[in-house]
């Protein structure tokens, strides 16, 4: 019972950074109909520019180092994510479907062994940065814990999530972010900046996905250059879960996505929890192509 | 809302450009280049600062950029005789350049062949399939085991490596292949995903990521090229021992595979199901409405392209005598489906010079082999961004009503 509630907790946590990543997918796929197939390397790089500011903030006191750590992978990821678009995507607005492809595979090539180059193909260990917990429930001798380390991500992606999901419902931007996403030749002839929605929609993708670096940096210790692809296509699966285009079943995916790996690692074997996570995707295309919470779209002729 | 006046002077707007692309590298590069996180005695990571590398990488971003636009798009010349040059250049090859170029010869006939099986699958039926490799690791792997642990021949296994392979990509196209475009590519990236973790995983089948060794050599009437085995052809045919002839062995053999995987396909292109497959590319409604079964059809280009991968993946393993998990990762399928796209995704001239140009200058960068994948992604991009629709040829349908 203790070990389940742990599984529960432990999926959970690691569906929330799955989420935070599978909205990217989302914001990215809804507007511009194209996988962003370096999003999961963003993510990558999201977790070492929190693992250059946590280690540059070592002497700070614990919180304002992770607040620190928090704005500069925001700050830089957007960064990022907006040089992405502009450098590879922006040029192949109007093109044929593979060309953006595998203008995005190149740029996932390239992140990966940029990082290698620069950083070191050594996996980077850090001693935990928030230690302790509660234990919630002790039987037979094992302990179900939470966390601080937990709790702080659960509790921080929420608010982030409200956050993205006040700025897409009720502000001007999040307006037009959503009606290019509905007609975008209208919505320019209305006088929108499409450029500038797809824009925002990147960085605020990649932003995000920098963050769930940083939770997946604190949460686990260790990094490398190579967590971007496994933990992207994952975060792919979580967001056709729930819906491709839903914020919210970006989160429900990448919930489900988190809890089904741990549980599979936890009672079955651990070595083919990738397969687990994968099996599931095909299903629910085979069986739900639309997602949980998406909908059903007609065909246009 | 402000509308900016359109700007008039190109070389004002290219510097600007220029300056903005090497501001966004010198801002990601201070940390993520400047810094760099190193080990120290006791383990714990400390940060090394590297303060002239954010400013030499935005001058040169600076100065490519600006380069970039001064450079007129380049158009590479179509002959109608280019066809014939690949294919003397590749006949060629190993005279030309030696023990060297041969291996880089049956490099790039391995990969002519896997793109040309996944043209069908991409080029043809326009179904974007980024687990390819996959069916490549089955014919492989099904090459491995039935020579090693069941005593087949590599003959009598080849064939049997492509029904594998073609068997494998039947089932998974079944549930697969009624889902969209970019469904179907992330489907098929995770079924890669899922062969390559089985493979690693399944200990007693496959010995996991020690692979398997000894896979028997192809032999030419019963004769193999070692110099004193027992049907060694210098022995038994008294010839004088040549380091070169095995190697030379391989690549007639790959020659000859990757002809007869072109004939297959140029025949089936123009045929009644080719034909199919083009209108289903162009227009899956269309195609419907004309009565075309896309799910049948779909099936067919996926099984088949599987079978040519198997075909593949059993002439690799039997090249290397050796196969293991580690040959068959995504960056594979990446760059497969990189020669189709470049070669013009659809004409099997370019997927022949674009495995030329790709795989060989691949090899000619090897001496910068840290750098060999970071050049290689950032290639993509730029031949993505200036030419979208392939960097050789330009997609046409394989048969036109004259009118």
């Amino acid at each position: 019972m203790s070990y389940a509630l742990q599984q529960l907790v432990n999926g959970i946590t690691l569906g929330m950074v799955y989420g935070l990543i599978a909205v990217g997918y989302s914001l990215v796929y809804g507007i511009v109909g194209m996988i962003n197939f370096a999003h999961g390397d963003v993510f990558m790089v999201g977790a070492f520019l929190s693992l250059i500011a946590v280690i540059a903030c070592s002497g700070f006191s614990v919180p304002l180092a992770l607040a620190c750590a928090l704005l500069f992978t925001l700050l830089l990821s957007g960064v990022l994510g907006y040089a992405i678009e502009r450098f590879a995507y922006r040029p192949l607005n109007r093109s044929h479907r593979l060309a953006p492809l595998i203008s995005a595979i190149g740029v996932s090539i390239a992140l990966q062994n940029f990082i290698e180059l620069s950083q070191g193909a050594r996996a980077k260990p850090i001693a935990p940065v928030i230690t302790g917990g509660i234990t919630l429930l002790t039987k037979n001798s094992f302990q179900a814990e939470i966390s601080w380390a937990q709790i702080a991500i659960i509790t921080v992606t929420l608010i982030i999530l409200g956050v993205v999901s006040f700025l897409i419902r009720q502000t001007d931007l999040g307006r037009a972010m959503r009606a290019v996403e509905q007609d975008r030749l209208m919505a320019s002839l209305l006088g929108i900046d499409a450029q500038r929605a797809i824009s925002v929609a990147f960085t605020l993708g990649a932003a995000l996905a920098g963050v769930a670096g940083l939770m997946f940096l604190v949460y686990y210790g260790v990094i490398d250059f190579f967590i971007g692809f496994t933990a992207g296509i994952k975060a792919f699966t979580a967001a056709v879960l729930g819906g491709i285009g839903s914020i919210e079943g970006a989160v429900l995916g990448g919930l489900i996505i988190g809890l089904i790996e741990t549980f599979w690692s936890g009672y079955g074997n651990a070595a083919f929890k990738d397969v687990a996570a994968f099996s599931v995707l095909i299903l629910v295309l085979m069986l739900r192509p639309q997602g949980l919470l998406g909908q059903r779209t007609a065909e246009k002729v | 809302m402000r509308v900016s006046p359109p700007d008039t002077n190109p070389r004002k707007a290219a510097f600007r450009d220029a300056g903005a692309f090497a501001l966004l590298a010198f801002v990601l590069c201070l940390p993520l280049s400047g810094i760099v996180t190193t080990p120290d005695e006791e383990y714990r990571l400390r940060l090394v600062f590297h303060a002239w590398r954010p400013f030499a990488i935005a001058l040169s971003v600076f100065a490519i950029r600006l380069a970039w636009s001064r450079v007129p798009r380049i158009r590479v010349p179509i002959s109608p005789n280019a066809g014939r040059w690949g294919i003397a250049f590749i006949c060629l090859l190993p005279f030309l350049t030696g023990r060297r170029g041969l291996d880089i010869g049956l490099l790039i006939l391995t990969y002519l062949m896997l793109a040309t099986g996944l043209n069908i699958v991409v080029g043809l039926a326009g179904l974007l399939d980024l687990g390819y490799v996959a069916f490549y690791a089955v014919g492989a792997y099904a090459t491995a085991l039935l020579t090693t642990q069941a005593g087949f021949t590599f003959w009598a296994a080849f064939p049997l490596a492509g029904l594998g392979a073609a068997l494998a990509g039947f089932l998974l196209g079944i549930p697969v292949l009624r889902l969209r475009g970019d469904y179907l590519a992330i489907v098929t990236l995770g079924f890669g995903e899922i062969v390559r973790v089985v493979l690693l995983n399944w200990q007693t089948l496959t010995n996991g990521a020690n692979g398997i060794i000894g896979i028997p050599y192809p032999t030419l009437l019963g004769f193999d090229f070692s110099r004193f085995g027992s049907h060694s052809i210098f022995r038994d045919l008294h010839l004088p021992y040549s380091a070169l002839a095995r190697p030379i062995w391989f690549y007639t053999l790959a020659l000859a595979l990757t002809a007869l995987v072109n004939i297959a396909v140029s025949r089936l292109r123009k045929g009644p199901l080719g034909r199919a497959w083009e209108a289903l590319r162009e227009d899956e409604l269309a195609a419907r409405s004309l009565g075309l079964n896309p799910t049948r059809l779909k099936l067919a280009a996926f099984t088949l392209g599987a079978f040519f991968a198997g075909l593949a993946g059993a002439f690799f393993a039997a090249r290397q005598g050796f196969v293991s998990p580690e040959s068959f990762t995504f960056s594979e399928s990446a760059l497969v489906l990189a020669i189709v796209v470049m070669g013009g995704a659809g004409s099997q001239l370019g997927i022949c010079w674009a495995a030329i140009v790709m795989i060989g200058g691949f090899e000619l960068v090897r001496d910068f082999a840290q750098y060999r994948m970071l050049i290689f992604g950032l290639a993509l991009v730029v031949i993505a961004v200036a030419r979208p629709g392939g960097l050789i040829a330009i997609r046409q349908p394989s048969v036109r009503l004259n009118s």
